[in-house]
């Protein structure tokens, strides 16, 4: 994960509360998705970032997850996301994000 | 009248010793972490230049394999060495970093680039035999320093180390005492690519044939900045390239826009000689040092080689209609504005779908789409994925999502309207251009009739901007018809046929006088 966009989360999980945080991703593998997911709950996995060693453990979705998909407009979501999500494999990323909030949410 | 693509160059320098000491992962470990099992394992990770020059993408760069034919090679192509390769290729060539550091110093205009005399002596005869080094670029070559004058350099001076298998066979020296727009890091990061960009321009013009007095413009749209500290990107990269290659009648500017540079430079080319301002254009860039390596880390904990050990290089030539060669449509360009929105599917309808309305064609109608065409042998094991054939299923989604296609027909689209990437993750190296050469002979060849060229840019890494960027052109098979044959304007026609009215009534009122 981009070490200025760990030292915002840092930030705004200080600033707001970490239990009032969601962090909703959009990226395009099920693999970079757990990464940056683990890096905003259990800490930076690179050890290169702001968020190293600190286990926020924020809840954190991608935007092809059910649960943020229905907190959508669908016109929106249609125009804004349909596209990709034909061609992301959404149920690996789904398996994948699923995976690493049942280990280090805390919220 | 649409301006004309005339041929293109692509070029690789082979630098296995720049990755370690230029490259920005490995700089940068050895600020973070100097004593990492990584910066020590990493020369025995560094390819010879046999193995780079047999690497089936660095074949196709140069033209010697088409994307058709990398495709039928098995991945992951690290794993296999070409037996049919060569160091010169119908496009370009790639060059061993010894000759390349000769090359640094023909175009080091300051003095500031010193070889040791052994290596020189080694080195300049096998340079001088190089097909397309003229009297004017071997009179450039300076003779060799004592090893010694290289040391204190290094030790006292703050220079950068030029090195060899190792073995420090030269430095390029800071500029100024205080500027760091002038230090030794930055000024050989600019030799680096003015010379890539050099080379690119030489074989550019063996490829073209073109006269180089002929040339009247060169616009460069590398991603490096020359200037000093009161105009820190000053530029004219784009003429101090030209005036190395003997472009002697040609101006120059550079265009920088991130990756998306070489496709907005190639837009302002064509513009440039539809309206009639220049006949010839050149578009060329050279590579970056500081890209050298970038994945590095993952290639070497997954046990590859390193993959990213070349500085790449290209240039076009846009020329006035000449009724033969592939036309740029300059009146069909996509382009990625300000209010367009950043998401994936409001980029694709920008950049694809939103020139294709304009022209009243679908995604289908395209034969061959060249995107951002990085080599999936160096993206895949860093997790960045197969980055062409991303946006190829990004552009069949759209395509289904308009009807312009079935969904089941995804797969099929992106195999029939895509390719293989190729290209060196330079950053503005594989931004649409790598095609532009195999697609004016699969044009002329009659192998296909249209291509889209797509270029895209980040412009969040200079923190000015959290906007997206990216522009789009279309080449198209010429219609046929030349300057010559179209040149009478509409106009002009019916001012001769008021003329000849006017004289037949004149002649016709005297008969009745």
């Amino acid at each position: 994960m981009d070490l200025e966009n760990q030292k915002r989360v840092k930030e705004l999980s200080e600033q707001y509360g970490p239990e009032n945080l969601v962090v909703v991703l959009g990226a395009a593998e099920g693999e970079a998705a757990g990464l940056t997911a683990e890096t905003v709950t259990a800490g930076d996995p690179t050890y290169a970032g702001p968020l190293t060693g600190v286990q926020l453990g924020l809840k954190v979705y991608h935007i092809c997850e059910e649960e943020i998909k229905s907190e959508v407009d669908p016109g929106v979501y249609d125009e804004q996301v349909g596209m990709m999500e034909m061609v992301l494999d959404v149920d690996e990323i789904v398996d994948e994000m699923s995976a690493i909030r049942e280990q280090f949410t805390k919220y | 009248m649409n301006s004309v693509i005339k041929g293109a160059s692509y070029i690789l320098a082979h630098t296995p010793d720049m990755v370690i000491h230029n490259g920005t992962t490995q700089t940068t470990e050895r600020i973070v972490n100097p004593g990492s099992e990584y910066l020590v394992e990493l020369p025995g990770k560094l390819r010879p230049y046999d193995d780079a020059m047999r690497y089936a993408p660095n074949q196709t760069y140069i033209g010697n394999l088409t994307p058709d034919e990398l495709s039928a090679v098995a991945a992951p192509w690290y794993e296999q060495k070409l037996e049919d390769a060569d160091r010169f290729g119908k496009m370009g060539e790639i060059m061993p970093q010894d000759e390349f550091y000769i090359l640094m110093q023909v175009c080091d205009a300051f003095d500031l680039v010193k070889l040791e005399k052994g290596f020189v002596e080694e080195v300049k005869p096998r340079f001088e035999q190089h097909p397309l080094m003229d009297e004017s670029i071997i009179a450039r070559i300076k003779g060799g320093v004592e090893q010694s004058e290289i040391d204190r350099a290094i030790g006292e001076d703050h220079a950068e180390g030029l090195y060899q298998d190792g073995k420090l066979v030269g430095y390029v020296k800071k500029s100024h005492d205080v500027d760091v727009n002038l230090s030794a890091h930055v000024i050989l990061e600019n030799l680096v690519s003015k010379a890539s960009c050099v080379l690119s321009l030489l074989h550019l013009t063996k490829n073209t044939g073109i006269d180089k007095a002929e040339v009247d413009l060169v616009i460069e749209c590398s991603e490096e900045a020359c200037g000093d500290m009161n105009q820190r990107g000053g530029g004219n990269m784009a003429k101090a390239a030209a005036e190395i290659a003997g472009f002697s009648s040609a101006s120059g500017a550079d265009v920088r826009a991130f990756c998306a540079a070489p496709v907005h430079a190639l837009i302002h080319a064509a513009a440039l000689v539809a309206s009639g301002t220049y006949d010839n254009v050149v578009v060329a860039a050279g590579g970056s040092t500081a890209k050298l390596g970038m994945n590095g880390k993952d290639h070497a904990k997954k046990g590859l080689p390193i993959l990213e050990d070349v500085v790449g290089g290209f240039a076009t030539l846009i020329s006035k209609n000449d009724g033969i060669n592939p036309e740029l449509l300059s009146a069909y360009t996509g382009k990625h504005t300000v209010g367009s929105g950043s998401s994936p599917q409001a980029v694709i309808t920008a950049l694809v779908t939103d020139p294709l309305d304009k022209m009243g064609l679908k995604i289908t109608d395209i034969d061959r789409y060249s995107v951002e065409m990085q080599n999936p042998d160096v993206t895949k094991p860093a997790g960045a994925g197969d980055v062409p054939l991303a946006n190829y299923k990004m552009i069949a989604a759209l395509g289904v999502k308009r009807g312009d296609l079935e969904r089941a027909q995804l797969n099929d689209f992106t195999t029939e309207h895509g390719m293989v990437g190729w290209a060196p993750t330079q950053g503005h190296i594989p931004s649409g251009v790598p095609y532009l050469g195999f697609a004016r002979e699969d044009i002329l060849s009659g192998k296909i009739e249209t291509c889209m060229v797509i270029g895209k840019g980040s412009l969040f890494l200079g923190r000015m901007t959290n906007l997206f960027d990216g522009v789009s052109f279309i080449i198209r098979k010429n219609s046929g018809e030349t300057e010559q044959t179209s040149a009478v304007p509409e106009e002009q026609i019916k001012s001769l046929i008021a003329d000849a009215m006017r004289n037949l009534a004149a002649s016709l009122a005297g008969e009745g006088r």
